[in-house]
């Protein structure tokens, strides 16, 4: 996370440096060739499947919000990281809570 | 371009507070974060919904996606190398950068158009299923949004045109749109796993 803000001439500036990106780079290209790899392969069961993508693009995104968008935990991006924060807890009630409530449909009119 | 007469300058201006319009249009990322997470929950509920027409499997082709994710990977470190010049006021290697990103930004966006369009030609589109409507929604708000980042980027390739020293109202604008096209590719993370590949399993 350091390497985010490797910077020699700003101190406390948080706008990456070549090796910064290079490394979300490579690490992304990784993560995203592992998460077709394991479809294309069928070497997991379709839950498993789904599980191991699933934890590959959680991990991905936060090497992009690290090495892309520079978050980290200095004063100065306390607010962002805040706002983020509450963002990732709104998304979250409002993806799982329409899960649950449309599968409780679905189950209540026996449309399934 | 005379631009690395201007390397030096660099560590005269001084940035370590970010500015209120780089934090304002974060919030305004996060409100789009809501708009994409509601189109994700859609997709997830109607993501078996077929109407007896086809399947993810049918109408999705992974190596498409895969050289669309390759691109946009791509074009977000690139823009990132065009913000580390901007950092240094190498203008002319910067607008060198946003063009090369601008190209990538648009090879992205011929393939999801083609793909788009072969798809209706087969008559998979949007009105076939629920399943096609929530894809096209999704998919399409990204695209739309990819749209909107290029015309912005060609915008500040004009604007930066000529310019030996970049303002700081310029890099603010240059730091929004690097915020955004980053932002971009996080969604796409999603779009590509739980859109394309959750499909095809």
């Amino acid at each position: 996370m350091a390497d985010a803000h490797a910077h020699t001439d700003h101190s406390g500036a948080s706008h990456g440096s070549v090796g910064s990106y290079l490394t979300g780079f490579v690490i992304s290209v990784l993560l995203t060739v592992a998460a077709f790899g394991i479809v294309m392969a069928h070497s997991f069961s379709p839950s498993g499947t789904i599980a191991a993508i699933a934890i590959l693009a959680a991990v991905q995104v936060v090497v992009h919000l690290v090495f892309f968008l520079h978050m980290n935990t200095s004063s100065e991006q306390r607010w962002n990281v805040m706002a983020f924060a509450f963002t990732v807890l709104t998304v979250f009630v409002l993806v799982v809570g329409t899960l649950f409530i449309m599968h409780d449909t679905s189950i209540n009119m026996m449309s399934r | 371009m005379a631009h690395d007469m201007t390397a030096d300058a660099a560590h005269a201006h001084d940035e370590h507070h970010e500015s209120p319009v780089v934090f304002g249009f974060w919030l305004y990322l996060m409100t789009d974060c809501i708009i994409f997470g509601t189109l994700f929950a859609v997709f997830s509920v109607l993501r078996t919904q077929f109407a007896g027409g086809p399947t993810g499997k049918d109408v999705f082709e992974l190596g498409g996606v895969g050289i669309e994710t390759a691109i946009l990977l791509l074009s977000s470190i690139t823009y990132g190398f065009g913000m580390i010049c901007a950092h240094q006021n190498k203008v002319g290697a910067l607008r060198g950068w946003l063009g090369i990103t601008f190209l990538l930004g648009l090879g992205f966006l011929f393939m999801e158009i083609r793909e788009f369009s072969h798809m209706v030609a087969e008559g998979n589109g949007p009105d076939r299923s629920a399943f096609l409507s929530a894809f096209f929604t999704l998919v399409g708000t990204h695209g739309l949004h990819v749209t909107c980042g290029l015309l912005w980027m060609a915008v500040l390739i004009v604007q930066t045109g000529g310019q030996t020293v970049l303002s700081e109202r310029m890099t603010n604008k240059l730091t929004c749109l690097s915020l955004f096209w980053h932002f971009l590719d996080i969604v796409w993370i999603c779009v590509f796993t739980f859109v394309y590949l959750m499909s095809v399993i």
